[in-house]
């Protein structure tokens, strides 16, 4: 495989000191934030807007634009999204616990051009050795006069807490973040009125970033706008950092330019099937992505638009592969589980919703299915995303409602025959 | 007048002093208040409402909305399962089993004498080395039914003090989601994250 690395490169290269300030600075770090400390905000938005950046936490929105909205207000907070939590992705522990420098430079790059003098990393609770990796690092920052009390010696004050979550999923959205932060529950807000970019963080102006997104920023100003939108496809700048799991030979996360197919990522990147079994179908971004299937989507080129145009999403980048012997049911049930144990209970489509499925997909699979159920789960997804369009329809304050349709709908899909099995032979056919 | 010790005081100001906002400080110190009473006691949630200005009845709600404030009394070692898709495709299921089996204690409980707390959690981000398990948040990777009966084994047997990721990965593990490369020198205490502005590690010396 002979794919730049980029985010990956200095953990490739120093397996055991990436994550030293020693070992950042003996590989050019920090010199891209000095330079940042030099430029004005509208230099910096307009480069990051330049570079193509889409946002890596899930809704590929265009990192620089979304600076461009800050409202004028002040003091604007920057909060990096390390709540890492839909099933199937773990690349931003990786980034954490292996290269949290390279994080810390982005963030000062991107406090810098949205004249934040105070961040925060909410990082998910079960993230404990991440979290301790890098408050390590932050400490080392600080020591070397890079956070804290004027910065490179400029009279840039920054400093950076790390805010350890409690385990709710919903806080990987942004808004239900900013609750969390704000020592509330973490439920969603409404958007309008609450775009963090003009009232987040205690109402003031707020950019909340995916630790991916911030950690590509030190890269684009080492290299460049036009080497960094080289590295990847016309439409889809950089490196994009794939975690795939499940039935493959070498599961983990990948570094790769998009554009490439979904065949050579799951047949040649990630060593093919186990066993060498056939392939039924993957999720190809995440949890709350519709599935696709290897007649219709193995030589499709993964991009935002094409994997968009088939119905789906990249999202967090998290491919989740099943083999010919997994039970489609029991899968659908396994991610609808997660939803309606995640609801926050805000919504009525979505808490009454998400358990109903789960119910009707458990009845399905333990062999006590009823011959309505099939149009049943339909009309229940229907009620909670209407039309069952993609992308989808909300009926909801956040997305999360919505994405648990996707397993639903996939299997109506692809497989209503195997759902009919289930029910009409009263359990599992494959079992 | 505050229940918590001078030192356990002197660490929840820390904590406050971190954010523009005393509320704000809340998550941080129900950590602190899970590490002096095991879990968190009524009184654990009325102490931190007395520090962040929130009402008792505000802490106990953002308390019962997260999964890892624990309300009721919980065993010295929490063992968390995941079997959410990637592990339950890989055999989390079966991981599962072994553990309730082994401990006696099914999902969501602590047996009487509080050494085990048993629970299945949703995705805990080790996809890459699925089935993946935690004890007391330090993670285990690529475990099998097998590794997780002897786990709790060792458990029960050693009663270690603390407990550290590499060493059960060691131990117990197999198939990790990246190379970790980096040695884990910090250990876990109990039943919470192990995180040392926290004060709920040996280094954060509460």
């Amino acid at each position: 495989m002979s794919h730049a690395q980029v985010l990956f490169a200095r953990m490739a290269e120093h397996p055991t000191d990436s994550h030293t300030l020693v070992m950042y600075e003996a590989t050019g770090g920090y010199v891209q934030a000095r330079r940042a400390m030099d430029m004005t905000r509208d230099e910096i938005v307009e480069l990051v807007k330049t570079s193509g950046l889409l946002g890596r936490g899930g809704a590929a929105f265009s990192a620089g634009l979304k600076w461009s909205f800050l409202a004028p207000a002040r003091p604007a907070y920057l909060v990096v999204n390390g709540d890492e939590s839909e099933p199937g992705t773990f690349k931003d522990r990786q980034l954490l616990e292996r290269d949290p420098h390279q994080m810390i430079e982005g963030i000062i790059i991107a406090s810098v051009a949205n004249e934040v003098r105070e961040a925060f990393i909410y990082i998910r609770g079960e993230y404990p050795k991440p979290a301790r990796r890098v408050q390590q690092a932050i400490d080392e920052a600080y020591a070397a006069g890079y956070l804290g009390k004027g910065i490179f010696g400029t009279d840039y004050d920054l400093d950076v807490t790390v805010h350890l979550g409690g385990g709710a999923y919903i806080c990987g959205e942004e808004t239900a973040l900013i609750n969390s932060l704000e020592g509330k529950r973490g439920e969603p807000r409404l958007k309008p009125p609450y775009f963090p970019a003009a009232k987040g963080l205690y109402m003031m102006p707020t950019i909340v970033n995916n630790v991916e997104t911030v950690s590509n920023l030190p890269h684009i100003f080492e290299m460049g706008t036009d080497d960094y939108r080289a590295l990847g496809h016309a439409t889809d700048t950089g490196t994009f950092l794939f975690s795939v799991s499940g039935h493959v030979k070498e599961p983990g996360n990948y570094e790769l330019p998009h554009g490439i197919t979904w065949r050579e990522l799951i047949f040649d990147v990630a060593g093919g099937m186990r066993e060498d079994r056939g392939l039924k179908a993957w999720i190809p971004g995440g949890a709350s992505a519709p599935w696709f299937v290897p007649e219709h989507h193995l030589d499709l080129e993964i991009t935002k638009e094409a994997t968009g145009a088939a119905g789906s999403m990249l999202g967090s980048g998290a491919v989740v592969v099943m083999d010919e012997t997994t039970c489609v049911v029991k899968a659908a049930e396994r991610v609808v589980r997660f939803f309606s144990h995640e609801s926050c209970g805000q919504c009525t489509p979505c808490r009454e919703g998400t358990t109903w499925l789960e119910m009707i997909l458990r009845r399905i699979e333990a062999g006590s299915g009823r011959p309505i159920d099939a149009e049943l789960l339909l009309d229940v997804s229907d009620n909670i995303s209407p039309g069952l369009t993609w992308p989808p329809k909300q009926t909801t304050i956040c997305p999360l409602g919505p994405s648990a349709v996707s397993p639903i709908t996939s299997v109506a899909k692809y497989f209503a025959d195997e759902l009919r099995q289930h029910i009409v032979q009263g359990g599992c056919p494959l079992d | 007048m505050s229940l918590w010790p001078a030192d356990v005081q002197e660490r929840a100001k820390e904590l406050i002093g971190r954010y523009p906002d005393p509320k704000s400080a809340v998550m941080p110190l129900l950590y602190l208040a899970m590490r002096q009473d095991g879990y968190l006691t009524e009184a654990g949630m009325g102490e931190v409402a007395g520090w962040t200005g929130h009402t008792p009845a505000q802490v106990q709600s953002v308390a019962t909305f997260y999964g890892m404030f624990k309300t009721e009394p919980l065993g010295q070692y929490l063992v968390s399962v995941c079997t959410s898709i990637s592990c339950m495709l890989l055999g989390g299921d079966d991981v599962l089993e072994a553990v309730e089996e082994a401990t006696g204690v099914p999902h969501g409980e602590t047996d009487a004498e509080r050494l085990f707390s048993v629970e299945h959690v949703e995705c805990l981000g080790a996809c890459g080395g699925a089935p993946a398990v935690q004890v007391n948040y330090e993670l285990i990777e690529g475990s099998t039914p097998d590794q997780a009966r002897a786990l709790c084994r060792w458990l029960q047997d050693e009663r270690p003090e603390v407990v550290n990721t590499d060493d059960m990965q060691e131990r117990f593990g197999g198939r990790r989601s990246f190379d970790w490369a980096i040695a884990e020198s910090e250990n876990a205490v109990g039943p919470y994250p192990a995180f040392g502005p926290y004060g709920t590690t040996p280094g954060g010396e509460v």
